[in-house]
């Protein structure tokens, strides 16, 4: 199990993380990111890995 | 190599395209050399040219390194390449950088949400079955980018900022001008001046009888001045007219020469990044001195991060030249990285979905009309696209 947190004041709301991990992203109405799961595992632990290597603002961080 | 170099013994920059959607094959030899390659532009000036995918990543996310084109040394590789500053048009937000930037980021990308965006799907829908039954009343043949692919967004941008419907073809005949191979100078200044003074009448009828569009919820939102959002107009006009138009166009041809078309999340990121049309787009300058790839860059050295080179580097995409739509193509940077990625991305991907979706569903007996070969690419422009696509059914 992973640990998610992210920078909202990094964050440009580009959605990538939304498209690529939707069960543990989201974006609030003004467009920046929300975490939906903290904590995911299994494949949800896999989007959110993949989330955090396309976000282009760098804005996610993944704790083992 | 250093700056003293003569030009005469650089490589010549901007390269082409060869006879197919490919990047230009020098990047495969510049990949493969230590640090970055010096390359000299018809004006003479030098710039640094990145063409791995991990420095690509890094040169449009480190602060050291600027977009905006008032810093010295800024590249300029032609008249028509090169952004104007946000000085020049007040708005033209992809010339500036972080903080100055952030406000406009802010205020625009509630506007492109995900969920935003899938609402659209209803409306980019009927614009795009609108052009199809056009198509199929003119006959059995299209030229397809003229009659389809610049069509349906620039309908798509009408429609997203609030542009009535009764003026919708003249909105459309004027894009048009501005992207058509065949237009005059005079003709592209004439049509992109009345645009301006269309989008300027616009705002300010939003202003008093707002509605339900970008235009009046951003004069509502208050964070951009009326003039700051006459250039955030053009702005999302022009970023999002002829690239979103070139992918439709190249994504077309690349499916049909699939045996069975397939249109799915992954087959658009791979035509994204297949085609990189935008490979030219992100020209950047170095304000502090900083090393990439073990290649020091002084201040004031002009960087082309060259996303071809990126989305092809076989680091990163195994057979990058091959198009694969089973492969997870995501990573790559069709879109750009960093603050400046493309804030209309999620709106292309619904675009092309739809426009795929809908013209082979309707037309499934739809083909290319011309033996491949001869199809005419947009090889020396800035962005790489097909200048017409005749098709047949």
């Amino acid at each position: 199990m992973a640990r998610i947190s992210v920078d909202t004041g990094k964050c440009i709301g580009s959605a990538q993380c939304v498209l690529a991990a939707p069960d543990v992203f989201d974006q609030d109405d003004d467009g920046f990111v929300t975490v939906l799961d903290s904590a995911p595992s299994g494949e949800a632990e896999a989007t959110a890995r993949t989330a955090r290597g396309i976000c282009p603002a760098q804005a996610i961080t993944v704790q083992d | 190599m250093t700056s003293t170099d003569a030009a005469a013994d650089l490589v010549p920059f901007m390269m082409r395209r060869p006879g197919a959607p490919f990047p230009p094959p020098e990047y495969e030899d510049f990949r493969t050399k230590p640090g970055l390659v010096k390359a000299a532009l018809p004006s003479g000036e030098t710039v640094w040219l990145v063409t791995r995918h991990e420095e690509v990543r890094e040169v449009l996310t480190d602060p050291r390194i600027s977009s905006n084109p008032n810093h010295e040394g800024f590249p300029r590789p032609s008249r028509t390449v090169g952004a104007p500053s946000a000085d020049d048009v007040p708005g033209w937000f992809v010339s500036l950088d972080p903080p100055d930037h952030n406000r406009f980021r802010k205020a625009l990308i509630p506007e492109f949400t995900v969920r935003r965006i899938r609402s659209l799907r209803p409306a980019v829908e009927e614009i795009v079955d609108r052009a199809i039954d056009q198509m199929q009343a003119n006959g059995n043949t299209a030229e397809l980018v003229e009659d389809f692919s610049l069509t349906v967004p620039s309908l798509v941008i009408s429609s997203l900022l609030g542009v009535p419907k009764v003026d919708r073809d003249f909105f459309e005949e004027k894009t048009k001008v501005l992207v058509t191979l065949t237009s005059t100078d005079e003709e592209r200044d004439k049509a992109s001046e009345h645009l301006l003074r269309y989008i300027n009448r616009l705002i300010t009828i939003k202003s008093k009888r707002p509605g339900d569009d970008l235009i009046s919820r951003l004069l509502q939102g208050g964070l951009l001045t009326p003039q700051e959002l006459s250039g955030v107009s053009m702005l999302l006009l022009i970023a999002g007219h002829e690239t979103t138009a070139n992918n439709i166009s190249l994504g077309v041809v690349t499916l049909l020469q699939q045996k069975q078309w397939i249109s799915d999340d992954r087959a658009i990121e791979e035509l994204l990044r297949y085609h990189s049309v935008a490979d030219l787009v992100a020209l950047r300058v170095a304000i502090e001195d900083v090393e990439i790839g073990g290649q020091l860059v002084r201040a004031g050295e002009g960087i082309v991060p060259l996303v071809a080179g990126a989305n092809h580097d076989p680091e990163m995409f195994e057979r990058p030249h091959e198009f694969d739509p089973s492969r997870s193509a995501t990573g790559h940077v069709a879109f750009g990285y960093g603050v400046h990625q493309c804030l209309g991305q999620n709106l292309v991907r619904l675009e092309m979905d739809v426009a795929y979706r809908c013209l082979f569903n309707r037309i499934p007996s739809l083909e290319v009309a011309v033996p491949l070969e001869e199809l005419r690419f947009k090889y020396d422009g800035v962005l790489f696209g097909l200048h017409a696509l005749p098709v047949r059914w």
